[in-house]
């Protein structure tokens, strides 16, 4: 139980180092220290599948952006923030911070599975029949992709999506009419 | 960019096939372990940008053509979308039926094989397939694009 208590303060520590540093390499690296004390804290809490996609998804992006970050001269922040914006930000965090007091007083303790409380929720159908049912060894493999398996439908909707767009707005032929509007 | 040093190159084109198979088992066995088709595929894709970190752009470009990637991610698609309609043709239950299930039950001779889940690895493969293609794809097209921070001094 202290482990997670541990990460979590780890995390904070790296969330307010990545916002207030003035270097933009310490901030991306201390978004990737974010990513893995999440991933070690899914690790933990026995989640495995979401573990391995999380380390693999933060590798992948935390190299992208590293690489963003060497291959352009602007490497630091520069200018001071703006008072309205402090004050927006602050207000927003605040009312978000209300809303999860709310939320997390429904919520079973830290550690203890809400299907042990409800009876009749639907993750226990899937954890009784899941193997029956699919044949599949792996409960999350088996939700994921026959009990809802449009989420997953929809997901691959969205990466096809974002290749579309990043193929649409980063085109050569943009760059092209910027330059020199007929 | 041309790519790095010599000890870079070497040492990751001597794991890259490790990589690559990791990612294939991670999909293939995604049913039975953890793991599965998103997980698998963003591996295969960080395969394609370890070769492209030490290689340059133009080897993965002759190694993986644009067009070629694009009729993977497609195919990954389809192949989803196929899964998903068999089962609104074959089982009369709906979309994303599991119509092959019935002959893998627990109990039978196929428990806990690799072939045990019915299109569960069908469209894990499908999914690994998709997600490895769009992320290569989409690497590769933030890398083409070079905005020129510096102003007009390249020109």
């Amino acid at each position: 139980m202290a482990i997670f208590y541990i990460l979590l303060l780890f995390i904070i520590i790296a969330a307010i180092i990545a916002v207030e540093t003035r270097y933009l390499l310490s901030a991306v690296i201390c978004v990737g220290a974010i990513g893995f004390g999440a991933s070690l804290m899914f690790l933990f809490l026995r989640a495995p599948d979401i573990a391995i996609t999380q380390i693999v998804v933060e590798v992948l992006g935390l190299i992208i952006l590293i690489r963003a970050c060497l291959s352009r001269e602007l490497t630091f922040i520069s200018g001071d923030r703006e008072f309205f914006a402090v004050v927006v930000s602050v207000v927003i965090v605040f009312a978000i911070f209300l809303a999860g007091v709310k939320l997390l007083e429904t919520l079973p303790d830290f550690g203890t599975a809400i299907f042990a409380e409800i009876p009749d929720a639907a993750s226990q159908t899937y954890i009784e029949k899941g193997l029956q049912e699919t044949g599949a060894a792996n409960l999350v493999a088996s939700v994921i992709l026959d009990f809802r398996a449009y989420d997953t439908l929809g997901e691959a909707t969205v990466l096809f999506t974002s290749i579309i767009g990043a193929t649409v707005i980063l085109r050569k032929k943009t760059k092209k009419l910027l330059e020199d509007p007929e | 960019m041309k790519g790095m040093t010599v000890i870079v190159k070497t040492i990751s084109s001597w794991v890259k096939v490790l990589i690559f198979l990791f990612g294939i088992y991670i999909i293939l066995f995604g049913h039975l372990t953890p793991g599965g088709g998103f997980a698998g595929g963003v591996i295969l894709a960080s395969c394609y940008v370890l070769l492209m970190l030490a290689f340059g752009r133009e080897f993965v470009e002759n190694n993986l053509p644009l067009p070629v990637a694009s009729k993977l991610d497609c195919l990954g698609a389809l192949l989803f979308a196929v899964v998903a309609v068999c089962g609104l043709l074959y089982g009369a239950a709906g979309f994303f039926w599991n119509f092959i299930h019935q002959k893998y039950l627990v109990g039978t001779d196929y428990e806990f094989n690799l072939v045990s889940a019915g299109t569960i690895p069908l469209s894990n493969i499908a999914i690994g397939l998709k997600v490895g293609a769009s992320l290569f794809l989409v690497i590769l097209v933030l890398s083409m694009f070079r905005p020129d921070m510096s102003g007009k001094k390249e020109e």
